[in-house]
């Protein structure tokens, strides 16, 4: 069954193929098999998720189930989760078990689903690797020496293991996105505001956005459906309505326009990279697509104004976890000041120290006009780039990461680890959507295509990659790992 | 040399919303400690921020209470400091795009002299939770009940220039904000409170002197008083030679002094940025228009009413006018008498004489206006005289009866005019006072008016009070002047 897709597995568990109960049970085994070298997930919640496959079975007996009723999935280590421990991938958080779900939890949870766990992640989803985790890095289940890219290394890794067939991420500046690409999975960043905020863990507000991750993008729009949504509970969630994503699938792509980005095929990309995403657009032009160039001048200023911004209002959010009232406390403090240092000192990674030195710099009386506002004055220049450019074409491609998965360990200066994101940071910052789907390898490391649109585009979107999934089987494949049975 | 004192106040007031500025959780006063903070709150991880349109409301009407400027469009910004009563590390407030714009506020000093008073702007902002240093030993206790709650600052400009100005100012805050019923300005219980920035300079002198703030002030006794302690300090230590630092000082009721808490080369960095889990607030103008329709009248508008429409005083429209509670009782015994300046000399009189007696606010009074209106009624028909009148009052105030009347009638109040039986009881006092009528009678005839006062005594008296005076009075003149 791990090698289903989640639409597959839906079809079975509505056709009485198995129960809820049985298709969890076989995946939390194959976890305990696999995870252990893996290490895709922070917290396996196996009690809960049994309980919660018996009330999708009996909701199905009951002829009340839902499309998405019974079907497992997991869950970053950022949605905080009613009495799971909701860690961040930070010691800090090793103690915090939520006392409250996440919106996309509780839609999730409303739809029927079956959550077998929290998975690891970069440090309050900051980074690249999944090597910024308290719970160790995550290994990619192509290449054992390979990361499986971040920060939702943990939820790429778990899918393209056959561990879930699908898991949510976040994406504040490609965190779903470039794990979905080193992990040859399907991963969607939506709109921003198009999926509530409330209840994940804030790293950057402005660009935070949760998506899903799976193996196909026929799953993404069932899932997409099921978490998409204004929400009172955050102020920057848009309201407007939400479509069957679902049903402009299978529209044919005859006369859609790609925008191939100048900048996205330059300096920097590796030449196997650039073929294989040459190639999947050769199959756009093969379905009816024309392709042109395109160019978005401020390309180069999105890591820089990123890395502002970023920073600034991670500075900031991260500033209650001081000790006081949840998370790690230093032992014995002596006093206040003291209580501050070494609980934040003790309990905060080193990248995330360096963005909040970072953020607290740029944000300092004398520096806040030319770093803070000068950095959202670029971030409007990318973003009218990008809206000239959907005035000349349907949807933009390019590779969704420069390289596929690099080594363990491979990336010690953090600048090199902020490069890895240039094609995909931009795009959060203009807070359109975009998806990664699987094109191809560089030997055994997948290369993913990166598909983006306007705001709310998601349909066309999901449209643009599934018919490139029914004329290609690279979103098929399962590496060697994932094709163990048991 | 002569020095000049420079004020400026920033006033910040509780709103009186139900519900926090960020958060369904309630925000009444009192609660158990922890008891009214939820996730938001408490700053849980992953919690986000909702604005409370109420609180938004109240402070528009603010702004159209002092004919401020409102922008179409405000924003929160986050200050950043750490604090363990401040659950998320900044406080959300409003930092560079304030919703209420310049406005004014008009002032009554103690010689009716009126002055205005600028406003620089207001904004909103949430309030932190409360730090207990006692019952915890060798600890501090965290309440988190107060963290969220909506606060209006309003910042003035430095136009005020005695103690005396500064208190008028705050008590004009209070009175606009207690009359928009935007909040309850309970002093005792923190919903209002200032800082006061306070310089001196010599007279005449165009440019600022060094200033000072003093933090919490929370009440118009202390506000006057911290100013008088800091102008003398900051005189004294000028005068001497030497130079007003630039500090936050704190306000010592016990001593009565202000002490220093820490230097600008101490103060914070709050690295304002704008809040980005909260969007603009955009204001459309119907909207804005639709509360400026339905603002209740203000306290100066209030004022130039009772002086122009009523014939009041300056004064006595200034005190009736001083809060919402003691006009509205003042114009409902107006509006039952029918006579503005007996009204308000009887609210003014005795019914504040009483209240000032027992520590009661008006609206707690036993008497109610209804009540009050009516005794004035009757004092107005002459059905009792002034005496009765206070004797009426006072067993109203005792809950001795529902109505004036009905204590009139119960206790026999009503007031004799009949003259012949005021002359039956004159003539008993005569024939009862034979010594005094013999010394009236003697008196060299510009003295005896003084001893009148004696038989008119008398008669009063043997009439329980009831006699008509003015009667008495004349009746007695012409019948002991008879016997001369």
């Amino acid at each position: 069954m791990h090698d289903k897709t989640l639409t597959e597995l839906a079809a079975g568990l509505a056709a009485g193929e198995f129960s809820s109960r049985e298709l969890t049970q076989a995946l939390l085994a194959r976890i305990d098999r696999l995870d252990g070298d893996l290490n895709s997930f922070i917290s396996v919640t196996a009690e809960q998720a049994l309980a919660a496959a018996d009330r999708a079975d009996a909701a199905r007996a009951a002829g009340d189930a839902g499309p998405l009723t019974g079907v497992p999935l997991a869950l970053k280590d950022i949605f905080c989760t009613e009495g799971v421990k909701t860690s961040a991938g930070s010691r800090m958080l090793d103690n915090f078990i939520a006392p409250y779900d996440a919106t996309v939890v509780e839609k999730l949870r409303a739809a029927g689903t079956v959550s077998l766990g929290k998975t690891n992640m970069d440090e309050f989803a900051m980074g690249s690797s999944n090597e910024n985790s308290f719970f160790g890095p995550v290994k990619n289940p192509w290449d054992r020496d390979a990361v499986p890219g971040g920060s939702s290394g943990g939820s790429a890794a778990a899918v393209a293991a056959g561990l879930v067939p699908a898991a949510m991420g976040t994406d504040t500046g490609g965190s779903i996105r470039q794990p979905a690409a080193f992990c040859g999975i399907t991963g969607l960043k939506p709109t921003y505001g198009r999926v509530s905020r409330y209840g994940i863990i804030a790293y950057a507000s402005s660009l935070d956005q949760a998506g899903p991750m799976a193996r196909t993008a026929e799953d993404c729009a069932r899932l997409l459906g099921a978490i998409a949504g204004h929400d009172l509970r955050d102020s920057t969630s848009v309201a407007r309505g939400v479509p069957d994503y679902t049903e402009e699938l299978d529209a044919p792509l005859a006369g859609l326009k790609i925008g191939l980005p100048r900048e996205y095929f330059g300096e920097g990309l590796d030449p196997a990279v650039e073929s294989a995403v040459r190639e999947a657009i050769r199959v756009y032009e093969s379905l009816g697509a024309t392709v042109r160039e395109v160019s978005l001048p401020h390309t180069h200023y999105a890591i820089p104004a990123y890395y502002v911004i970023a920073p600034a209002e991670a500075s900031s959010n991260l500033s209650r976890y001081d000790g006081v009232r949840f998370g790690h406390r230093c032992d014995a403090p002596a006093d206040l000041t003291d209580l501050y240092k070494r609980s934040r000192a003790e309990g905060f990674g080193e990248e995330v120290k360096r963005r909040i030195l970072m953020g607290t710099h740029t944000l300092s009386e004398g520096f806040f006009d030319a770093y803070y506002k000068k950095a959202q004055q670029v971030r409007r220049l990318i973003r009218q780039d990008f809206l000239d450019a959907f005035d000349e074409v349907d949807v933009l491609m390019g590779p969704a990461s420069p390289t596929p998965a690099f080594d363990l360990g491979a990336r010690k200066d953090p600048v090199s680890m902020y490069l890895q994101d240039i094609y995909t940071i931009a795009i959060n910052l203009a807070g359109i959507p975009g998806i990664s789907v699987p094109a191809g390898f560089v030997g055994h490391r997948p290369v993913g295509l990166q598909i983006l649109g306007t705001h709310f585009a998601e349909a066309r979107l999901l449209n643009v990659a599934h018919q490139f999934q029914q004329a290609t089987d690279w979103h098929l494949r399962r590496p060697a790992l994932a094709e163990e049975t048991l | 040399m002569q020095w000049e004192t420079v004020i400026g106040l920033e006033v910040h007031v509780q709103l009186a919303t139900k519900s926090k500025i960020f958060s369904g959780a309630s925000t009444a006063f009192g609660a158990e400690p922890n008891s009214q903070a939820c996730a938001v709150d408490l700053g849980l991880p992953g919690v986000l921020p909702v604005l409370n349109e109420a609180a938004v409301a109240m402070a528009v009407q603010f702004g159209l209470g002092i004919h401020a400027e409102i922008p179409e469009v405000s924003v929160f910004d986050r200050k950043n400091y750490f604090y363990p009563d401040l659950p998320k590390g900044y406080q959300t407030s409003q930092m560079y795009h304030p919703i209420v714009g310049p406005g004014e506020v008009e002032i009554t000093l103690e010689d009716g002299e009126t002055k205005r008073i600028r406003v620089h702007h207001a904004h909103l902002e949430e309030d932190a939770g409360k730090s207990l240093h006692e019952d915890f030993h060798g600890m501090t206790g965290i309440d988190l009940n107060r963290a969220g709650t909506p606060l209006l600052e309003i910042v003035s400009e430095p136009d005020m220039r005695s103690a005396k100005e500064a208190a008028a100012y705050l008590k004009a805050i209070h009175s606009i904000v207690t009359y928009l019923g935007i909040s309850d300005g309970n002093m005792a219980e923190g919903s209002m409170r200032c800082d006061v920035n306070v310089s001196v300079r010599p007279r005449g002198q165009a440019s600022f002197g060094t200033r000072t703030e003093i933090k919490n002030v929370n009440s118009f006794r202390f506000v006057e008083r911290a100013i008088a302690f800091e102008v003398e300090r900051q005189i004294e230590l000028l005068e001497d030679g030497g130079e007003v630092v630039q500090e936050t000082r704190l306000f010592d009721p016990e001593r009565d002094e202000t002490r220093s808490m820490r230097t600008k080369e101490q103060a914070n960095d709050y690295r304002y940025f704008p809040c980005p889990d909260l969007l603009p607030v955009e204001l459309d103008r119907a909207y804005v228009d639709h509360l400026r329709d339905n603002l209740p009248e203000l306290p100066a508008d209030k004022r130039a009413r009772f002086q122009e429409a009523l014939g009041l005083s300056a004064y006595d429209a200034g005190v009736l006018s001083a809060s919402r509670e003691m006009a509205e009782y003042f114009e409902v015994v107006k509006e039952v008498c029918g006579d503005a300046k007996l009204a308000a000399n009887w609210v003014q009189g005795e019914l504040s004489g009483a209240l000032n007696r027992e520590g009661l606010p008006i609206q707690d009074s036993p008497v109610s206006a209804t009540q009050l209106g009516e005794l004035v009624s009757r004092v107005m028909d002459d059905t009792i005289n002034g005496k009765a009148a206070k004797q009426v009052f006072q067993a109203l105030w005792n809950g001795e009866g529902d109505s004036a009347d009905e204590v009139i009638e119960a206790k026999g109040l009503k007031q004799v005019t009949d003259t012949g039986a005021i002359e039956a009881m004159i003539d008993q006092v005569i024939a009862d006072s034979p010594a005094q009528v013999a010394q009236y009678r003697d008196a060299e005839p510009d003295k005896r008016g003084k001893m009148i006062g004696y038989f008119v005594g008398q008669v009063m008296k043997a009439s329980r009070g009831t006699a008509n005076p003015q009667q008495v009075n004349a009746l007695l003149k012409e019948k002991l002047d008879a016997l001369c």
